[in-house]
């Protein structure tokens, strides 16, 4: 290779302040109508992330309440059974596919590449196709709701009720597709998180000085790169039962009904590990802050994470213990599901231990821990008694399974991802988060929550199945459902405050600074909110505590370009600086590259030649975004390859 | 009343529940229900002083400036959390391991409920009622019927499950956890009731528009009345006494019933809905969405879709005479 | 807590680091082996629903259908691995950045790809079976089928790539992209192997 010569404006060459407005040039978004389409940056695309995935939090939260409604007394008629069965479908596969997913990977794309210290995620443009992605699988179910073509199978879809002779019509195949829209963009997140913390962390940062939180989202996007594919392909084989008779799931023909519950809980358990443990990882970032000290048992928490992982692929036999299954592999399951409540323990025992050796400040995300502690540790135990077979065959498919997964989603992961709001609020925006409202907001939203859902353990006991739209009046269920009802609308109460916060602080709310809560982690380094280069200069790292831990003359990296979109690549282990790297600048084709996978993957709901459109479409608008720009950055064409026919 | 008689008193109130037991099988489930909830709740009461005792601790604890670390590590006291907290891992562990001897040993006496030469139902499930065929050796002896199902005290019960379009589940809480019926896969379930009684049990799987309203039935006998309900099935149908229910013999035969139902005894012998011989013997409608009343029949014939929306069966427009007739017929078939 | 303070004098100098490398150095790399844990699941989850379904019939292939024809799939084998030398000359060329080199070697992967693509066509007639026929059919189908798409799709970027070296402006990061685009290759025609031996051995030895 020849020696290169130093090409470009390096940072060295600037003071701090000509650095700042030479970043400023080269990093800022494109502007303009056209320009919201070509972002490529991290914060923006994740702001947008949030913002759709809280959209459609709150849509799915109407559904909720409507469905509460119709239940609030029996045999209610607000709804009718056609209906309601869309609604609760609808309500959730929006609380799976389109909130509790995305929000918590667009919080990591917000935050690792800040945790890291870079200025980007590793491949740009597939982020904002990620995001397109998901915008147009979201925006389908919801118009198909509209249009009264809403899924009406449930989130889980079993066969063969969602198959071609018992669901004709488009509404499955709506769901189908939605699937293969969000995981798509599930998977982009996860590969995005995966290469950016693998090679893009400041130097110093080895593996074990890793953000417990960064560590959770690389975690999270290895099982979603196992777990997704089971699910994307189950809908394929769904979408092909349906539209062009292959027999995957058709008894008749040497299909099998259990094959969709197979594959589909292969996916669906580990989803919810990927929900929880991004969530933990905030947790776990806000009991350090909070506690004022290194988090007990960092080492114990990351191996707590594999493991839960891991084990997570384990246990989808437990949604099936109910088909009949012989009695040795109930036992295997049982027990791998038992075990997961280990590793939790180990992160909630380390949890109290640094609270416990902490000094407090006790500010509204710290208030937030401690509900969850409270509500995921009651979700978890009656996870635990839903391992043990004989107990889930009572259990299985009641209110009382509906109580048991809302305290371990809600309680397990809103309750850290509203704390975590809370937390970064004034990183994103630069203003403080009400501390007075955030109060109110919490004491109301834990009040509220378990006045919902407290009472759906009894009423599973007594006897009431989900997915019901309605029950007669001897089955006693009545009072129970009615004061779930209330709970229902006090817990909505909540989430108004949160947004009345939300909108209120971001335009009175004091200014945040640098690092208002003293925290340790390189995301608090910067000002707030955060410059659209992240860092001025890539800093360095010298402990899991970045920040608390800094030398008086720490130093930063320098030699950087501060004239092109360049990162720092660093080696996998140590995070020893290996070379710059040119980032992909902003580009209308991921957007268009969502559009016409979109073209092609809702126009195979009605004919398999949209696979064929699909592709082709895809095709060109792939050649677009990987053909090389006119006119080739400066650094890059000089070192170009000469032109076919010289000798290299 | 001790805690636990209170607790299970706030149960009595319910038609149907997992926790107020009828037989062997939902019996063994209850107890161990209850050692999972007692160790559980002890568990997060623990859990939850602790995090409440950390919180009071680290807030008297707390200086108020916001920013940096504020506790100097000991390395001796780090160990001695780690040591403590690995002592609570290995309680945890030890604590799991006897929930699963528990689970292993409820799951094998569970297992332990059968018999050979008793009672065999074939249950299957249609969108949305049941069908239930009584086996028997000598096919004439069969019996047919829908929705409610008796069985005999103190003695166990097979029940083969099937399905002929979704999966349905079959779930009596006071009797026995849930099963499920999959197309393609044939599953049994073993049941006894102690005690004679109604339980009333629902589909568990949702299985479309009417999930819930898809009851069932069972009513547990004492061995000698059971006998004779069973031989009581096995007749045909009664003919009709008077000349009203004559004409709705008629209305039923002509009319559009008997393309669905079956009647034994007589021309109708449709298999996509419940068979009728003995309907005037059940106790409920619609697969235990109303209860079998004259009145409540007439509603259901004439309107189904007003009780239950979406479900198989269509609507009858009969004039006043011939729906008092058909009532009157099949209030006789008992 | 110490304020972050700005040190350039204690500095980390990068400037004299590449701005480019090849292999597991590369972001490129990574994403690349992403890519292929997700497809590689998507392969094995699609292979045990084969074994799945396959317990579901007494005979397998099911009774009336034939073992399928040897050849087509064999031959398409034998291609593909053939395929290895010619990549593996495009992929060192583009390490190397010798321009010539790589577009001359995945001119020839692009003419293998569209070979492999028309005997994939023997392929689903040597089958014997629709795929809406039964669920042996469509397990089938849709193993050839999801190959075949990754056969189209690589051969598609053979050919951008190649016709790239041609016209286009090259930069030198689109060495990286040879690079990447040899791994995906090799994956493509390493992930035939249990397809194949699935597809056209599973019935005749199990």
């Amino acid at each position: 290779m020849t020696t290169l010569a130093k090409t470009g404006v390096r940072d060295t060459d600037l003071t701090a302040a000509e650095l700042h407005a030479a970043l400023e040039r080269v990093w800022e978004p494109p502007s303009g109508f056209i320009g919201w389409f070509k972002n490529v940056f991290h914060k923006p695309i994740s702001t947008r992330f949030i913002f759709a995935a809280l959209g459609f939090f709150a849509l799915g939260g109407v559904l909720a309440l409507l469905m509460r409604l119709q239940l609030a007394m029996p045999e209610n008629t607000l709804l009718s059974p056609d209906l309601y069965n869309q609604l609760f479908t609808v309500h959730g596969s929006t609380m799976m596919f389109l909130f509790a997913v995305p929000v918590m990977q667009a919080v990591g794309l917000y935050f690792v590449p800040l945790m890291v210290g870079t200025r980007n995620l590793a491949f740009p443009r597939l982020n904002t196709f990620g995001f397109f992605v998901y915008i147009i699988g979201g925006v389908l179910l919801w118009v198909a709701l509209f249009l009264n073509i809403g899924p009406d199978t449930g989130w889980f879809s079993y066969v063969p009720l969602s198959g071609p002779e018992y669901s004709p019509g488009k509404r499955v195949d709506v769901w189908a597709q939605m699937i293969t829209f969000t995981e798509l963009s599930s998977l982009v997140a996860a590969v995005e998180i995966i290469v950016t913390v693998f090679k893009l962390r400041a130097p110093g940062m080895s593996l074990n000085r890793i953000p417990i939180f960064v560590w959770a989202q690389l975690v999270t996007s290895f099982m979603v790169i196992f777990a997704m594919p089971a699910v994307m392909l189950a809908s394929a084989f769904l979408a092909m039962d349906r539209l062009v008779d292959t027999h995957f799931f058709n008894p008749a023909e040497g299909g099998d009904a259990l094959l969709w519950q197979h594959l589909f809980w292969f996916f669906g358990h580990p989803e919810v590990y990927i929900i929880f443990i991004p969530a933990t990882g905030i947790v776990s970032m806000l009991v350090q802050t909070f506690s004022r000290r290194p988090i007990v048992g960092y080492t114990a928490i990351v191996l707590s994470l594999i493991a839960t992982a891991i084990l997570g692929f384990g246990l989808w036999v437990h949604h099936m213990f109910a088909t009949g299954l012989p009695q040795l592999g109930e036992s295997f399951f049982t027990a791998a599901s038992m075990l997961i409540a280990i590793p939790s323990g180990i992160q909630i025992f380390c949890w109290i231990a640094t609270l416990w050796t902490g000094r407090l400040l006790v500010r509204t995300p710290l208030l937030f821990v401690a509900g969850f502690i409270f509500i995921f540790v009651l979700g978890g135990l009656t996870g635990v008694m839903q391992a043990s077979v004989p107990i889930d065959l009572q259990v299985h498919d009641t209110f009382f399974v509906v109580a048991h997964f809302h305290y371990v989603l809600i309680g397990g992961a809103v309750f850290p991802l509203i704390g975590g709001l809370y937390y970064w609020f004034p990183k994103m925006t630069g203003r403080m988060m009400s501390e007075s409202l955030g109060r109110v907001n919490f004491w109301i939203f834990f009040i509220g929550f378990n006045l919902t859902f407290f009472p759906m353990h009894q009423l599973g006991l007594a006897g009431m199945p989900r997915r019901v739209y309605t029950y007669l009046p001897q089955t006693g269920w009545g009072p129970l459902n009615f004061v779930s009802t209330i709970g229902a609308f006090v817990l909505s109460v909540a989430v108004i405050v949160f947004l009345l916060n939300a909108f209120v602080s971001y335009r009175t709310g004091a200014l945040a600074g640098e690092n208002p809560w003293g925290a340790d982690s390189l995301d608090w380094s910067v000002p707030s909110p955060a410059p659209s280069y992240n860092f001025l200069y890539i800093p360095t790292v010298n402990s899991r505590t970045p920040l608390w831990t800094m030398e008086p003359a720490q130093p930063v990296v320098t030699g950087m370009r501060a004239d092109i979109l360049e990162v720092l690549v660093t080696e996998l282990h140590d995070a020893t600086p290996d070379h710059r790297h040119l980032l992909d600048g902003p580009s209308i084709w991921p957007f268009l590259t969502a559009v016409a996978f979109g073209i092609g993957v809702i126009t195979a709901i009605f004919t398999a030649w949209g696979v064929t459109i699909g592709a082709v479409l895809c095709f060109i608008t792939l050649a677009g975004w990987f053909w090389p720009a006119g006119q080739p950055i400066e650094d890059t064409a000089r070192e170009a390859a000469p032109p076919l026919g010289e000798r290299a | 009343m001790n805690l636990l008689e209170r607790l299970q008193s706030l149960t009595e109130r319910f038609a149907q529940s997992a926790l107020e037991t009828a037989g062997p099988q939902a019996e063994r489930i209850a107890a161990l229900w209850w050692l999972f909830f007692w160790v559980c709740t002890i568990i997060f009461v623990l859990v939850v002083a602790a995090l409440v005792f950390a919180l009071y601790r680290g807030r008297a604890r707390s200086v108020e400036e916001s920013s940096g670390p504020a506790v100097t590590l000991d390395s001796g006291r780090e160990a001695g959390i780690h040591r403590k907290i690995f002592g609570l891992i290995v309680l945890t562990a030890i604590i799991l391991f006897a929930f699963l001897l528990a689970t292993e040993m409820t799951g094998r006496s569970l297992a332990s409920l059968t018999s050979s030469g008793g009672v065999t139902i074939e249950l299957t499930g249609y969108r949305w009622w049941w069908r239930a065929r009584y086996l028997d050796p000598a096919p004439e002896r069969i019996v047919v019927t829908a929705n409610e199902i008796h069985i005999p005290v103190g003695k166990p019960v097979l029940i083969n499950l099937y399905s002929r379009d979704v999966i349905h589940s079959l779930w009596v809480p006071e009797l026995h956890g849930k099963r499920d019926l999959i197309p393609g896969h044939p599953n049994a379930l073993w049941i006894q009731a102690d005690r004679p009684g109604r339980y009333d049990g629902q589909c568990a799987e949702f299985c479309g528009q009417q999930h819930a309203h898809m009851r069932l039935i069972v009513i547990a006998d004492p061995p000698d009345r059971f006998d004779a309900w069973l031989d009581a099935q096995r007749v045909t149908a009664q003919a009709p006494g008077d000349d009203t229910a004559k004409r709705g013999m008629e209305v039923f035969l002509t009319g559009s019933c008997a393309l669905c139902h079956a009647i034994q005894g007589t021309d109708a012998n449709g298999q996509v809905a419940p068979d009728l011989t003995h309907i005037a013997s059940r106790a409920t409608l619609a697969a235990g969405t109303l209860p079998n009343t004259p009145g409540h029949l007439a509603g259901w014939i004439v309107d189904p879709q007003h009780v239950k929306p979406g479900a198989a069966m269509p609507p009858n427009s009969l004039s006043a005479e011939d729906l008092q007739a058909l009532l009157a017929y099949l209030k006789g078939l008992r | 807590m110490r304020a972050p303070t700005i040190n350039t004098s204690a500095a980390f100098d990068v400037s004299e680091l590449p701005p480019i490398k090849f292999g597991p150095h590369a972001t490129i790399w990574w994403g690349v082996i992403g890519l292929l844990l997700i497809e590689g699941t998507m392969f094995a989850i699609l292979a045990a629903t084969y074994f799945y379904l396959k317990q579901n019939f007494t005979v397998w292939p099911p009774s009336g259908t034939p073992n399928p024809d040897l050849f087509a799939g064999s031959a398409n084998m034998a291609l593909l691995i053939a395929s290895i030398w010619p990549m593996r000359i495009a992929h060192r060329a583009g390490l190397e950045e010798r321009r010539r080199a790589v577009f001359v070697a995945l001119a020839i992967c692009s003419v293998i790809g569209f070979v492999s693509l028309a005997l994939r066509f023997f392929e689903f007639r040597a089958m014997h079976i629709r795929w809406d026929f039964n669920a042996y059919g469509s397990v089938v189908w849709t193993m050839l089928g999801m190959h075949t798409a990754h056969v189209i799709s690589s051969t598609l970027e053979n050919l951008l790539i190649t016709l790239l070296m041609f016209a286009g402006p090259v930069e030198r990061k689109h060495f990286t992209d040879t690079n990447a685009n040899a791994v995906y290759w090799y994956f493509v025609v390493l992930g035939w192997l249990p397809i194949y031996a699935i597809l056209y051995f599973a019935p005749r030895l199990l």
